[in-house]
């Protein structure tokens, strides 16, 4: 069932000029800011508790608790990673294109809680319409006071700055993107000591906190904390942006009340997914970003929810999803997505760097025909290598989670489709008829 | 020859005041070289590296760890086709495979009039209009090969010319701001 939960951070999406800030403002723009000022940073804070707010890029992290950590110092940073770059998810573009006001006013209402010094919105580079209207929307903000010296009158005053990657998936792993944000290649820190609470941005405490994240921040404060937890169940609190696409008929963004939501309503509901493209049938899908281990058809009934997808040996990750179709080469896709870990791999940790290779040319050489027998337990053996006994969530043996990433949907397809593998291997060709 | 412009080395100071460290501007910096130039000349990473306090080299290094920054030459329009994923489930290779033959280049390559350079890309977070394109980044997609053609068609006539801006996305990105609050914040050296 679909609950008719109303949109928080897409709220907007339906007219043309979301972006401007006379929309914003019509449409209750920055009210969330000036409650805000209007209580103490701890009430502001607390709110965020009480909605439970989990993270929204990726690790699933609370947000309350994450601010908690912040050690005090008179200099901290709120930098917003906006780099978005995981395989099929794309909500922050949207956000970022069609809501900057919304992010900008989240990451105030969030300085201000923290007590940060200084924010940072870090936007992926080849967003080239998203920069520029988050950058008009930054001196829009300027303009109004609503950042700078005494905002809005009150007793705080803070920068902002929107900073533009240059293109490297790492740059989204939160120390990496802290080394880019100091103008250095994009290499992930070693935790401990490098937890960016206690030493991130030029050595700095500082917070890290994704864009969809940051936009849920003015309705929390607008309506409490208790309105936003009442949404969705268990930890899994608030509305969720889904990111759609694959083999699918109505690929897109949806915002939907967690858990409440199943992937059979996401994919198939006639409002949502609206089914399998040509009419195929579902052969597998991905839960949560490539990073996730796949489902199968039978996972289609578990809710849209952060315990449970866990529970069930995966990740809802990002929050995207992709469909494949009874036409898909599983082999193929597997090899594609390792070949994308493999080329982002920052190189420093062996298993990521030399495993990843690995795997990408074995996969390559089953799906262009040229398998051997032994290939299927070399793969696992190198997963294996990576991420020790394949288990959920994978144990690290890395710098940062890209290496143990890899194995996700080598391993997860490989159980699920090992004859699909073997024919590969025993024809000496793609089974599916693909040629790549 | 092609150093930072006096109007770019301007817009550099302006970048760089709003960092508590000048190397923070450093990738900015490269965009806006490559806005100028289309890509990473010597003069210009000299003159980052002058500007940011490192060396040329590190400008260098740095660079090269980033997908959107060219320390060679490229064509007019890159095109940047996306293979990941939601595009590969869509047909993007068999879309690379076209444009690879209209175009008379492999990847990597770009055409002997200048205009076109074709990259293959990772994900570029518009899977829902998959299988999808930048040029110069700009989005275009979901595209066939008809259509494909039909964007070149129009990239070479100029129709595109205010939807796709030169190299560089910093381009109509402007900073009317300067910092405000108190600097007394700021990281001690
Ligand atoms: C390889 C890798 C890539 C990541 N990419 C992103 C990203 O593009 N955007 C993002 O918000 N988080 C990304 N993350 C997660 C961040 O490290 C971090 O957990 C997140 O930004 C924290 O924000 P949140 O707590 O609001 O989710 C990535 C992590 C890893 C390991
Ligand atoms: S796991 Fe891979 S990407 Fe992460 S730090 Fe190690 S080598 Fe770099
Ligand atoms: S997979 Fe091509 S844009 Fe995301």
């Amino acid at each position: 069932m679909i609950t008719n939960a109303a949109p928080i951070v897409t709220r907007r999406m339906g007219y043309e000029d979301s972006h401007t800030l006379s929309r914003y403002l019509e449409t209750g723009g920055y009210d969330g800011l000036k409650k805000a000022l209007t209580m103490s940073r701890e009430e502001v804070a607390d709110e965020v508790n009480r909605a439970s707010l989990l993270g929204r890029g990726g690790a699933g992290f609370p947000a309350g608790r994450k601010w908690s950590m912040l050690r005090s110092a008179p200099t901290s940073y709120l930098v917003v990673n906006g780099d978005e770059s995981e395989p099929a998810t794309f909500k922050d573009h949207l956000l970022v294109e069609r809501d900057p006001h919304q992010i900008i006013e989240g990451t105030l209402i969030c300085a201000y809680a923290i007590g940060a010094s200084q924010i940072f919105i870090f936007c992926r580079g080849e967003f080239a319409l998203g920069l520029e209207r988050l950058q008009q929307a930054c001196n829009e903000a300027y303009e109004i006071g609503a950042i700078g010296k005494n905002i809005f009158g009150s007793s705080f005053s803070i920068d902002l700055v929107i900073h533009p990657g240059a293109g490297a998936y790492i740059c989204g792993e939160e120390t990496a993107l802290l080394e880019s944000l100091e103008g250095k290649r994009g290499l992930p820190r070693i935790k401990p000591p490098f937890f960016p609470a206690v030493q991130g941005l030029y050595g700095q405490p500082t917070v890290v906190n994704n864009i969809e994240t940051m936009s849920n921040l003015p309705w929390i404060v607008l309506n409490g904390g208790d309105a936003f937890a009442a949404l969705g169940a268990g930890s899994s609190t608030g509305t969720r942006l889904f990111a759609l696409s694959g083999r699918v008929n109505r690929p897109g963004w949806y915002e939907l009340e967690m858990s409440k939501t199943t992937f059979r309503d996401l994919i198939f509901d006639p409002t949502l997914g609206a089914g399998v493209k040509e009419g195929r049938s579902l052969k597998a899908f991905i839960p949560g970003g490539v990073s996730a281990p796949w489902f199968g058809p039978d996972e289609l009934d578990l809710g849209l929810d952060q315990d449970a997808v866990g529970k069930a040996g995966s990740m809802l990750g990002s929050g995207s999803v992709v469909v494949m179709d009874e036409s898909t080469c599983v082999v193929r896709a597997a090899w594609r997505i390792t070949r994308f870990f493999h080329r982002e791999s920052c190189g420093q940790c062996t298993p990521c760097r030399e495993g990843g290779d690995w795997l990408e040319q074995i996969l390559r050489r089953i799906e262009e025909g040229n398998g051997r027998e032994a290939d299927l337990d070399l793969l696992m053996d190198v997963c294996d290598n990576i991420a020790p006994g394949l288990s959920w969530p994978p144990q690290q043996t890395t710098i940062c989670v890209l290496g143990p990433s890899i194995p996700s949907s080598i391993a997860s397809s490989i159980r699920m489709f090992r004859d699909e593998y073997s024919a590969h291997i025993r024809e000496g060709r793609c089974p599916m008829g693909s040629h790549r | 020859m092609a150093h930072l412009s006096p109007e770019n080395l301007e817009r550099a100071a302006q970048l760089i005041s709003l960092y508590p460290k000048d190397r923070s501007a450093l990738i900015p910096l490269c965009h806006l070289a490559q806005s100028q130039d289309g890509f990473l000349t010597e003069e210009a990473m000299q003159d980052i590296a002058r500007l940011v306090g490192v060396t040329p080299a590190e400008v260098y290094g740095t660079a090269t760890f980033y997908d959107m920054l060219h320390t060679e030459p490229v064509g007019t329009y890159v095109i940047a086709m996306c293979t990941n994923i939601a595009c590969l489930l869509n047909g993007a290779f068999e879309l690379l495979e076209h444009a690879e033959h209209r175009l008379g280049v492999h990847v990597g390559q770009t055409t002997k009039d200048g205009k076109f350079t074709i990259e293959e890309a990772e994900c570029l977070a518009a899977c829902d209009t998959a299988p999808c394109v930048q040029v110069n980044h700009r989005f275009f997609g979901p595209l066939a090969p008809e259509s494909f053609d039909a964007l070149v068609d129009d990239l070479l006539s100029g129709r595109l010319d205010d939807v796709v801006p030169p190299h560089g996305v910093l381009n109509r990105v402007e900073r009317t701001v300067g910092l405000v609050s108190d600097r007394e914040n700021e990281v001690a050296q």
